[in-house]
């Protein structure tokens, strides 16, 4: 199974930055025994069992086996739950709160990213599959603002990086499209798994503009952009990046 | 106070007499340099693992030492030769009484 994405035809432009990556590092993300996530996977696996608060629950109580369940979620978020737009940490942590009562997990929190990387690698090889709908649209449309929007005291927008000079180097090294395909990543730079919104304020530090808060309505906002964005490419979750 | 963490073995369970093979080894493990400091300019002690023993029966045929510049979860790749079948028994110590074991066993024809 093509767990990494190639273009997808001839006629579709969009690369996943696995594309962009040494050889040693593609082997790195595909074999789970070299892979440094398989550990946030395993953690991740742990918890999901775990009996917790004054309910008792744990994620299994309700979901079961999660390789049945969790199948195809990581693919769907970020979405409207109640009216609100949460991506896939807050949806966990709305479910630690409302069924489990227990506290929410800090965002990037070791606990937190191990979830994330254990029902993401349960949609792992599966497209993205967003759904645009009217209740989703202004999200869309702010997402894709903050996406084109010049920031910080460079000045830049996602944009002029990631779509118009993609491919081009930047401080030697190639510019992906910026396709969320792999999140939770283990970044390499990192030394550890991290999120999608830990990246996104990566960049936004590197362009030297105030990076909005975990968990934002802004950053929540460009994550359904960008996946959106890359609808049908499937998820390699957890990827290893540079 | 022992602390412990995963760790992941990859590496044939069979193999003939003589015949080469690849033993991969990852532990979880964050790796603190010891050199960085606090936003408020506190030193952050080192925590690393400081070294990984293979032994085969009982008897140590790989090591290697860490130091502060170690990644986090290192991974190692190494061959032996296989010659009988047996246990192999993997180790790893660090700073704060941290110790990870793993065994595998192999056969040897």
């Amino acid at each position: 199974m093509l767990l990494h994405a190639a273009p997808s035809s001839a006629a579709d432009p969009r690369q996943s930055g696995y594309q962009l990556m040494s050889a040693e590092n593609k082997a790195m993300q595909d074999d789970p025994s070299l892979n440094p996530a398989t550990f946030a996977i395993l953690d991740g696996q742990s918890a999901w069992q775990e009996r917790l608060g004054s309910s008792n629950q744990a994620c299994a109580s309700c979901h079961g086996d999660a390789a049945k369940s969790m199948q195809g979620v990581a693919t769907r978020y970020p979405q409207l739950v109640d009216g609100k737009l949460m991506n896939l940490e807050g949806r966990i942590n709305q479910c630690r709160a409302e069924k489990q009562k227990v506290k929410p997990l800090p965002y990037e929190s070791k606990e937190l990213l191990s979830l994330l990387a254990y029902i993401s690698v349960q949609s792992k090889g599966m497209p993205i599959q967003i759904k645009a709908t009217p209740a989703t649209q202004p999200y869309l449309e702010a997402g894709k603002r903050h996406f084109n929007q010049r920031i910080g005291q460079l000045n830049l927008s996602c944009k002029q990086c990631h779509e118009e000079r993609a491919g081009e180097k930047l401080a030697g090294i190639p510019i992906p499209q910026a396709h969320p395909t792999a999140y939770p990543i283990y970044r390499i730079e990192w030394q550890s798994v991290g999120s999608l919104q830990r990246r996104l304020r990566n960049c936004m530090i590197g362009v030297r503009a105030e990076p909005y808060t975990y968990g934002s309505k802004e950053l929540t906002e460009l994550e359904l952009f960008l996946m959106m964005r890359a609808n049908g490419m499937p998820l390699e979750a957890p990827g290893v990046r540079p | 106070m022992s602390k412990t963490s995963r760790t992941l073995i990859t590496m044939p369970k069979t193999a003939r007499k003589g015949e080469i093979i690849e033993i991969k080894a990852i532990v979880q493990h964050d790796m603190e340099t010891g050199f960085r400091h606090t936003e408020q300019g506190k030193l952050i002690p080192r925590d690393i693992i400081r070294v990984f023993t293979c032994q085969f029966n009982g008897a140590e045929i790989f090591k290697a030492d860490f130091f502060p510049a170690i990644g986090a979860n290192p991974l190692l790749i190494f061959t032996v030769i296989a010659t009988t079948s047996g246990t192999f028994q993997f180790s790893w110590a660090g700073d704060d009484g941290y110790l990870a074991i793993n065994q595998s066993q192999i056969s040897v024809t």
